[in-house]
């Protein structure tokens, strides 16, 4: 067992957390306006993190996914409301694992230097966000096909220049298509989601794409940019978690009632006491889930990934709340990032399954022993 | 014993049933049943027909203008207030000011300010918490030294609920700093016109301008406003905290919303049927029904008591802390039920005339802002924690 990050790997953590701490600081934040900041993007891209799924072929700089776990805390810690879950790490597996020599010499280049930002479109309404289900339909017709479905809360959706669209062929084989979002019949209703990301439904309406748009045989590519994408978010959490516990703790011993800080009282110590357990528990399965999420062994995969997402579902629901409560009145204002902390865990409670239904999939695997 | 309501109390029920049907505008009921944000008119508009029904305040004595039901009816009124989709009573003037005029004010004051609150002629709000003085309200710095026939008033109030609609704010304000805390304490009566107030909105996580910082520069009170005795603030204060029994523990509103996240959990299909009939969705709702009900007998079982003491017990910091953490799981188990759908933060769609598309389910709309909202119920009136002070102390006599 080795628990320990080697030299690079601090480094990117450490640099990825200054350039976060000098440049994206919460007052910064307040001020990125739909959700999008081309500086931090430029930013990011300078710093090699949108190179960072790229594989070294495409010259980029191959991560793993811990080294993904360990950009994710540091933008957990922030706050960060640009699209890097969804392009840098979704959209750019997505395309480096799909993409043929010429689709990835089109796109790679310009999603590592930050000029090209792609989203997956992939839930539909009525499907709980069963990522198996899908209705939208690609039509072949001559050079091309015509796409026509919906696709909803598509996250950047209005920040992203390309769409990657999950669509069945009609042999119902799973393709995902490059749908750049001026297209003809391409539609976006757009709106916040509570965490300050942009959101949209996308309709599709005879949205005509060449067949170079098309990646085909994608089921495999989205379960596994998915699988990455749960142990990102789950190292995200992490990180918030932490910032959350050392802002109550810290507020905890400056906050007077009744003559004595409130720290002082046990039923508030025990809280807190109860905060650093699912912290740590959170912790552990951000890791378990980062070194799994790649894993060849799927059942093995899935349940660590599905036990990680309860874990940390649990931990977003306990210690944001108790933040908020800790922090009484402050506690549920704007002006204070501790708001936003919740506001962010509570969509990643939600986000790639559910707290219930990763525990539901979980025991429909459990085995007499 | 007798588990039911006796045979009045259950024609009375359907006597208010049938007077929140066919008076209660529909849409404040859509608004209320949705979630929706509500405006100071919706809340005056319910005020005064209920007003001129003779029912304007369900709590107050008949000598006063209410109607003079029991405990149990007012409890039934509020049940039935919340089952039908009305807007909960705003209650700073009639459940808390109102009552400490009763027992405390000048006959002067109380003919002064009772018919108008009762009539929603006057818009009250709360001035006892300050950035100092939360959980610990013996604490209050602000200051109103006496100069001729005014008191002179300076200092801050904060989270003042709904202060910006308010004509008049009830304070707790220091006149005495030589002794006790609890000894200096007064309660002043405050005209919200008076020049040296200054209201500034604080937005909640929500998105919402519900509370308010209310600033008092220099601000001239007529000594006739002080309530009672001066430096006895403190007993009123605890008074009107001690008061408020019947609707507390908010089971009408429980009710209203354990529905609604059927109603929503029926329309979700997860693998091919209503989430409703999901195990493990089912058993999350059952608990919270249980609870619910197990509430309701033990919230009952506190009125009975009353009723033959005639004096408020501590039992209502259980009825708070269940209360609301039943409150507060229904709003996590709605967020549930629609799924991710239940992110979309939009408070233009839960606005007053939005006509704009829908995004998701039509139930989704105020979910998120809903559950981000309800978390102020353990803070606030006295936080959780401190209502287990209160069990600890005064019911195990620790
Ligand atoms: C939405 C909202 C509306 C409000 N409306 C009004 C209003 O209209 N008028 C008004 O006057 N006030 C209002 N309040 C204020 C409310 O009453 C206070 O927020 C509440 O009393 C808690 O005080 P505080 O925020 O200062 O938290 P603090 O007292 O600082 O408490 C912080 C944390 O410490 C805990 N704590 C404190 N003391 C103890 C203890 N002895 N033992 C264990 N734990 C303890 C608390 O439970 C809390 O979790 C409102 C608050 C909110 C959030």
């Amino acid at each position: 067992m080795d628990f320990t990050f080697h030299d690079e790997q601090n480094m990117l953590l450490e640099t990825t957390r200054r350039y976060l701490g000098k440049d994206y600081d919460f007052a910064k934040r307040q001020q990125i306006i739909d959700g999008f900041s081309a500086t931090a993007w430029q930013g990011f891209a300078d710093l090699g993190l949108l190179a960072l799924q790229v594989p070294e072929a495409d010259d980029g700089l191959g991560g793993t996914p811990v080294d993904t776990l360990l950009v994710m805390t540091a933008m957990g810690e922030a706050l960060v409301l640009e699209p890097y879950l969804a392009s840098a790490v979704m959209a750019t597996t997505l395309i480096a694992q799909l993409g043929t020599a010429q689709q990835r010499a089109a796109l790679l280049p310009a999603l590592l230097d930050g000029s090209l930002i792609a989203v997956p479109a992939h839930d539909e309404a009525g499907t709980r966000f069963d990522w198996t289900q899908i209705a939208t339909r690609a039509t072949p017709m001559a050079d091309g096909f015509v796409l026509n479905g919906q696709k909803c809360l598509v996250a950047h959706a209005s920040s992203a220049q390309l769409l990657l669209v999950s669509a069945l062929l009609p042999d119902d084989r799973i393709a995902v298509f490059g749908v750049p979002c001026t297209t003809a019949g391409v539609r976006l209703v757009s709106y916040q989601t509570v965490d300050g990301v942009p959101a949209s439904e996308v309709y599709l309406d005879q949205v005509v794409v060449t067949s170079d748009a098309l990646f085909d045989h994608a089921g495999t590519a989205l379960a596994d940019m998915r699988d990455r994408a749960l142990a990102a978010v789950c190292a995200e959490a992490v990180g918030i978690l932490d910032k959350l516990l050392a802002a109550t703790v810290s507020y905890a011993r400056d906050r007077q009632q009744f003559g004595v800080v409130i720290g002082k009282f046990q039923a508030l110590q025990h809280r807190m006491a109860d905060m650093v357990l699912h912290c740590e528990q959170a912790r552990s399965m951000s890791f378990l889930a980062a070194v799994r999420c790649t894993d060849a062994d799927l059942a093995q995969r899935a349940a660590a990934l599905s036990a990680a997402k309860v874990v940390i579902g649990q931990a977003c629901r306990f210690v944001g709340q108790q933040a908020v409560q800790l922090h009484g009145g402050m506690g549920v204002t704007d002006e204070l990032i501790v708001s936003h902390y919740f506001k962010r865990l509570m969509a990643i409670e939600l986000q790639f399954g559910s707290t219930d239904q990763h525990l539901e999939a979980f025991a429909a695997q459990l085995k007499a022993a | 014993m007798d588990l039911n309501f006796s045979n009045d109390e259950q024609a009375f029920r359907q006597l208010v049933r049938n007077f929140i049907v066919h008076n209660l505008p529909d849409d404040i009921r859509h608004k209320v049943t949705r979630g929706l944000s509500l405006g100071r008119d919706d809340y005056l508009r319910w005020q005064h027909i209920l007003h001129a029904q003779g029912w304007g305040a369900p709590s107050w004595p008949a000598a006063f203008g209410g109607p003079g039901w029991s405990a149990t009816q007012q409890y039934i009124f509020d049940e039935e207030s919340a089952a039908g989709g009305a807007p909960r009573a705003v209650p700073f003037g009639l459940k808390m000011v109102a009552p400490v005029l009763m027992q405390f004010g000048s006959p002067e004051q109380q003919q002064r300010h009772l018919p108008k609150i009762l009539a929603g002629e006057e818009w009250w709000c709360q001035g006892y918490s300050e950035p100092g003085a939360g959980s610990d309200l013996a604490s209050v710095k602000t200051r109103a030294i006496q100069d001729g026939d005014d008191y002179i008033v300076n200092g801050q109030k904060t989270w003042t609920t709904l202060g910006q609609y308010a004509q008049w704010i009830f304070c707790l304000v220091r006149t005495d700093t030589e002794v006790k805390p609890q000894r200096g304490i007064s309660f002043l009566l405050i005209d919200m016109a008076s020049p040296g107030i200054t209201v500034r909105p604080i937005i909640t996580m929500d998105g919402a301008h519900e509370v308010n910082e209310v600033w008092f520069d220099n601000v001239r009170v007529p000594v006739s406003n002080l309530v009672g005795t001066e430096n006895q603030g403190w007993t009123y204060a605890k008074f009107l905290l001690g008061h408020e029994r019947t609707n507390i523990a908010g089971i009408g509103i429980g009710k209203r919303e354990l529905a609604r996240l059927k109603r929503v959990a029926a329309q979700q299909i997860k693998h091919g049927k209503p989430l409703l009939q999901d195990p493990l969705f089912a058993a999350r709702i059952a608990q919270i029904e249980i609870d619910l009900m197990a509430l309701e007998i033990t919230n009952l079982r506190v009125l009975a008591a009353e009723a033959e003491r005639r004096t408020p017990g501590p039992e209502a910091s259980i009825l708070k802390i269940k209360g609301t953490e039943i409150q507060q799981a229904i709003t996590e188990l709605l967020v549930q039920a629609v799924g991710p759908y239940a992110l979309p933060l939009r408070r233009d769609a839960m606005a007053e005339g939005y006509d704009g598309e829908q995004v998701g389910p039509d139930d989704a709309t105020a979910l998120a802002a809903g559950y981000l909202n309800m978390r102020k119920l353990s803070i606030y009136g006295g936080s959780n924690e401190i209502q287990k002070n209160i069990i600890a102390q005064m019911i195990l006599g620790l």
